[in-house]
């Protein structure tokens, strides 16, 4: 036994996620070809596979699937680029908890919705705006997200640590740092499918390319097998997110528990 | 004159009216060499006894002083090895063990050779490239002993190391410990609430009180070295035990 699930290539239960997959397409099938549900709510598969043709060969799959991975990336890499250090700085100095912590704890209940009209204000409606829109949305969670993987290295590592000659600033680089790095690992996963919600919410409002701006325009001409094409890629473009950070996990951080 | 002596320390936790007080006026010196146990009631400061010698934690007043210098932080003199296990997960047992080498800035090579010695010395030669992960409790903390004894400290402090330990790994690792002490002549202070532990262990033992701690009485135990787990079957064990029983049963009721 233990030698057939040694060779195998894929990882158990791969099976069964496909088989999800599966189920929830041939149940669309089902309400959609029986007529169960009205075209104008729920687009026939193969009409959706065409929309995906279709806007292959205008040009604009790829190039808002790409004008919205770009928006997503920069506004989520500004704010971990931030928040990443000032969450280890809150979680290691009291004085910077003091500063720091109340405000991140006030931010992050601001609905980030809310906000979208001051960044159009602000900002006006290019990419600065979205990347905004984003940063506002992951920032202040990802610090204490991150403050909270920092706190949860245990003290006794910092102590042998200490009682082996290491200085403050060694124990910083030597222990927290990389004993820090599978919790925050987790909380970049995270955070980027937020950067994804609301980036979609961002050009859902205010927009002239991208996957928000195409499901808005579709449902603006009722082409609801656009709108589901958008969806989908969303949805798939979500999951590789999750997968590669998954594999960046087992890369970066191989002796963790979770690897 | 003793390599490490405290005098008169006080430990006191908190502040206003919410104070606890730790540690009342504990005094005591070890000697170049002596394997020093303390055993007491949990909670009576134990802990906060070894963490003040290492550093970790700063006293009230009296004052410990290691080799004629006053303990006033952390440093490697005092190697620690703690009841929970506290290698670096993502370290392999081999750069555990050299940590505190690096921090030297050891070259490699030097530090490699180090590390080798006192494997073979804990017996996990063969473990070098494993990760922490991959270990039993046991040979972690094997592992930690060598980690402290890489780093050639002049004394050796462990709250309680084998606390976590299953009883046969435990006896098997007190006997480590004794060849190592042997071997490497460390200073030992050593603290644990196992009685049976305290005596197989230690030249002296001091018996804390409840809290606030103070030393109760200290215990110079004579019997024959080298030793190993079959002493605690012989008459002078069980009188030595029976003394620490009583004192510790008076302290509880
Ligand atoms: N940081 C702290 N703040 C407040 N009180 C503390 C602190 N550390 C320890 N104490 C208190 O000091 C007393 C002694 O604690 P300590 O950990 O030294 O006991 P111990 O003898 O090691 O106990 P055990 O055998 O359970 O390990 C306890 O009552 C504990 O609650
Ligand atoms: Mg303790």
């Amino acid at each position: 036994m233990a030698t057939t699930s040694k060779n195998r290539c894929f990882a158990p239960g791969t099976g069964l996620t496909l088989l999800s997959f599966l189920a929830l397409l041939g149940l669309w099938s089902a309400l959609a070809y029986t007529g169960s549900v009205k075209e104008l709510f729920l687009p026939k598969p193969h009409k959706v596979l065409t929309a995906f043709v279709q806007m292959y060969e205008e040009g604009i799959l790829l190039t808002y699937s790409w004008d919205s991975i770009y928006r997503v990336m920069v506004g989520w890499a500004m704010a971990v680029v931030v928040a990443v250090p000032l969450g280890m700085f809150i979680a290691t100095s009291r004085r910077c908890a003091a500063v720091f912590g109340p405000l991140m704890e006030f931010a992050r209940y601001l609905p980030v919705v809310a906000l979208v009209p001051l960044t159009l204000l602000y900002f006006g409606i290019g990419d600065l705006q979205k990347f905004m829109v984003i940063f506002l949305g992951t920032f202040f969670q990802l610090v204490l997200m991150v403050a909270d993987s920092t706190a949860r290295v245990p003290k006794d590592l910092s102590r042998a640590a200490a009682t082996l000659g290491a200085s403050r600033a060694q124990t910083y680089r030597l222990v927290l740092v990389p004993g820090a790095l599978p919790g925050i690992m987790d909380d970049l996963r995270i955070t980027i499918g937020w950067a994804w919600t609301y980036l979609v919410v961002a050009e859902l409002v205010a927009a002239n390319s991208g996957l928000g701006y195409m499901i808005l325009r579709a449902q603006r001409f009722l082409a609801i097998d656009r709108i589901f094409a958008g969806l989908i890629i969303i949805g798939l473009l979500g999951l590789g997110t999750d997968f590669l950070f998954k594999w960046l996990t087992r890369i970066t951080v191989p002796w963790s528990e979770k690897a | 004159m003793s390599k490490l002596s405290i005098q008169s320390l006080t430990k006191t936790f908190g502040s206003g009216d919410k104070t606890v007080t730790a540690l009342e006026n504990v005094t005591l010196e070890i000697d170049e060499g002596e394997f020093t146990v303390v055993v007491g009631p949990s909670g009576c400061g134990k802990s906060t006894l070894l963490n003040i010698v290492a550093g970790l934690e700063l006293k009230s007043s009296g004052q410990a002083v290691l080799g004629g210098r006053r303990i006033t932080g952390p440093g490697s003199d005092r190697g620690m090895v703690f009841q929970s296990y506290t290698l670096f997960p993502w370290l392999t047992v081999r750069e555990n063990v050299e940590f505190g080498l690096r921090i030297k800035k050891m070259p490699k090579t030097e530090r490699a050779e180090i590390a080798r010695k006192y494997l073979r010395l804990v017996g996990l030669a063969e473990f070098e490239n494993a990760l922490p992960k991959e270990l039993s409790g046991g040979m972690k903390q094997r592992t930690a002993i060598a980690r402290v004894l890489a780093n050639s400290p002049d004394m050796l402090l462990m709250d309680e190391p084998f606390g976590a330990l299953d009883a046969q790994t435990r006896l098997q690792l007190q006997d480590l410990l004794l060849d190592v002490w042997r071997e490497e002549k460390a200073t030992v202070l050593f603290i644990t609430h196992d009685i049976d532990e305290a005596i197989l262990l230690a030249d002296t033992i001091h018996i804390m009180s409840n809290r606030p701690g103070r030393i109760l009485e200290s215990i110079h135990v004579d019997i024959q070295r080298p030793r190993d787990h079959r002493v605690t079957l012989t008459p002078e064990f069980a009188a030595i035990k029976g003394q620490i029983m009583d004192l510790l049963w008076n302290e509880m009721s």
